[in-house]
């Protein structure tokens, strides 16, 4: 673990009680994200990447159960007693998510929502929680801010309502920022602005992590990715090194499916063929066999670990084989 | 079939539709809102014409207005020559063969309760009358087998099926009558991008194969880029682009289309560290009322006396490289 890591999971898994039996959501997770860094995780629909969040944040929905360790500034959220995490949750430690509509309450201001958040917790008085909501609200590039506060959720736009969402979030000045797929129901052109938000509260030193399947916005805004396939990780990566060199064959699928405007046509796409495991399936190998480009024949016997390699880690039988062991 | 390759297939001129908005006032006119506004258009056999605009341009209402849909207050539809009229049952019936829709939600677009193979025998027996059942399941069949689906979906339904089996399905679905036009509104939008990139392929070949010509409706501009021959770019309901694929992505014209253009984010962190962040400036919710002159005028960098006062309309910029914009008819094209 890296000395300056803010928020630590380890061996994280989330499983779900459901007609059919248990389905496991996450497996195995061990992450961590140090402070004033932005983290990515990626994946598909269903790869775990919102409730290995949720869990680690006792946010899951009902049936949901989960195991193994989450860390924040070394206080345990997991742990038989329930104080850590109701301290750090909305305060030190706050989310952002995909719907803004749902994080704002339709029928009082702006303003009022978020100088509740300090109210409510006693952090401050109503003089200073109204400037601090001014504040805050101009730090997400609200326009016209002091007029927004005055105003309610269904007269703003969507990006100005994520915006407002995100400045609540905001408001208790916390250490780390989780946002699920934040910019997911925006425009293109709005979806820019909110990254931008995102990136300076990143560079004034708020740890993000970003849950998203968009490797654009990821390659805008991430120092670090982590790749989910099938509730694992995959791969994790500097960003930098994760783009212009993907070490797992799924990282580097996926990479190549994004059509993408900056680089010459070349005909047809390349999508990965076949689909993923179904939930609750556990194969014995890589979850990612069945569809790999370069599968080997240990690959569907047993499951490749998370393997660090210099900076990054890959979980790949391929990458496993000695150099100059075969080709 | 014998028909010219490149036969106009649907012809748009002047569609405007509007819908009321909820009163204001106790008294006086009613607002109403323009959602689609004197577009033009026309899709020849085997184009593929690409729509983009943001959330609210009136994309989908242009669409749902040529498929018959919603009733257009003006403006002429043309089918194959043959104008569209809303009270004409036989001849929408007619033009419904040859121009099917595929929309976003492809679980939300095929019935829960009927197996994929009866809801594509379903849509061939709707188009073309009562069938010989050997024959419809031979068709249904190979249909499945064309947008790749194997045959044993044949019987299963749509909640065991994942997001992009159910877009293949309904893709099946809307080409089993051999329609010349399929309407794709935001088809891939919804899907993950390793079986986006799938469906994208899907329907480039099967354009291909059949000289399918389709309207691609979607927010995702680097699709589009793939996908289509022609871009029109959509701004509060009017056509402020349009061109071939090549010139509009190489070349943008109207300062919208740079701004959707510079808007999207490349998988690329060198390209976020090289580039600017675009100043765009947002619709406020205030916008929502009538803008005097050009639309897009109060969020445009460029924009002077002329375009507060003037609607610019969509002009030759080069090429047969339509904008409406007064700065891209002053201003030569950037290099």
């Amino acid at each position: 673990m890296a000395p300056d890591a803010l928020f630590e999971v380890r061996d994280l898994g989330v499983r779900f009680t459901t007609p059919r039996g248990r389905v496991s959501a996450v497996r195995e997770v061990t992450l961590e994200v140090r402070r004033g860094e932005c983290l990515a995780v990626v994946g598909e629909s269903g790869s775990g990447k919102s409730q290995l969040f949720l869990g680690c944040l006792g946010l899951l929905a009902a049936g949901g159960v989960v195991e193994g360790s989450a860390r924040f500034d070394g206080q345990e959220l997991l742990g038989p007693d329930d104080g850590p995490r109701r301290a750090a949750l909305g305060t030190r430690l706050a989310m952002v998510f995909q719907d803004p509509m749902n994080a704002l309450t339709p029928h009082l201001t702006i303003g009022r929502q978020l100088a509740e958040v300090v109210l409510e917790r006693g952090l401050l008085d109503a003089a200073a929680a109204r400037a601090r909501s001014l504040e805050v609200l101009q730090s997400v590039g609200m326009p016209e801010s002091e007029e927004r506060l005055r105003q309610y959720p269904h007269e703003l736009s969507g990006g100005q309502r994520q915006r407002a969402a995100i400045a609540m979030a905001l408001m208790t000045r916390p250490d780390l920022l989780v946002a699920d797929e934040p910019t997911t129901a925006l425009d293109v052109t709005v979806q820019a602005q909110v990254i931008d938000v995102l990136r300076k509260a990143r560079d004034r030193g708020l740890a993000v992590v970003l849950i998203t399947h968009d490797m654009g916005v990821v390659a805008g805004i991430a120092d670090r990715v982590a790749v989910m396939y099938a509730g694992r990780i995959v791969e994790t990566a500097p960003a930098g090194e994760l783009f212009a060199a993907p070490a797992h064959p799924y990282t580097a699928a996926l990479l190549a499916s994004v059509p993408r405007l900056d680089t010459p046509l070349a005909g047809r796409l390349v999508g990965i063929e076949g689909q993923p495991p179904a939930p609750g399936a556990e194969p014995d190998g890589c979850a990612f066999a069945p569809r790999c480009p370069s599968v080997l024949e240990p690959c569907h016997r047993s499951r490749p670990p998370l393997e660090s390699h210099g900076s990054r880690s890959v979980a790949c039988h391929a990458l496993r084989r000695p150099a100059g062991a075969g080709p | 079939m014998s028909e010219a390759a490149n036969e106009t297939l649907l012809r748009v001129r002047n569609l405007t539709v509007r819908f009321p908005m909820p009163r204001t006032r106790l008294v006086g006119p009613r607002p109403w809102i323009k959602a689609v506004d004197a577009v033009d258009l026309e899709i020849d056999t085997g184009c593929t014409l690409g729509l983009v605009g943001e959330s609210g341009c009136g994309k989908s209402t242009l669409a749902r207005a040529i498929l018959a849909l919603v009733v257009p207050q003006a403006g002429t539809i043309e089918w194959r020559g043959q104008p569209l009229r809303h009270d004409d049952a036989v001849g929408l019936r007619r033009m419904r063969r040859e121009l099917q829709v595929v929309f976003q939600d492809p679980v939300g677009s095929l019935d829960p309760r009927m197996s994929i193979g009866e809801s594509v025998a379903e849509a061939l027996e709707a188009l073309e009358g009562p069938q010989d059942a050997v024959a419809t399941r031979a068709r249904v069949n190979s249909m499945l087998a064309e947008v790749g689906l194997d045959p044993t979906i044949h019987a299963r339904y749509p909640h065991e099926l994942s997001g992009g089996q159910c877009q293949r399905a309904a893709i099946a679905r809307a080409l089993v009558g051999r329609p010349k036009l399929l309407v794709c509104d935001e088809a891939v939008s919804a899907l993950d991008v390793s079986v986006q990139a799938q469906i994208v392929n899907l329907l480039a070949d099967l354009r291909r194969r059949h000289g399918l010509a389709l309207l691609f409706i979607s927010h995702n501009l680097a699709v589009v880029r793939h996908l289509c021959d022609e871009v029109a770019v959509l701004y509060r309901g009017r056509v402020v682009e349009r061109g071939t694929s090549a010139a509009i992505f190489a070349g943008p014209r109207h300062p919208y289309t740079r701004a959707l253009l510079a808007a999207v984010p490349d998988p690329d962190p060198a390209a976020h560290a090289r580039a600017a962040v675009p100043e765009l400036r947002a619709a406020a919710a205030a916008e929502a009322v009538a803008v005097v002159g050009c639309a897009y005028q109060p969020r445009c960098p460029l924009a002077d006396g002329l375009c507060r006062e003037q609607v610019p309309r969509l002009e030759d910029v080069g090429d047969g490289h339509l904008a409406a914009c007064h700065q891209a008819r002053i201003r030569p094209a950037a290099s």
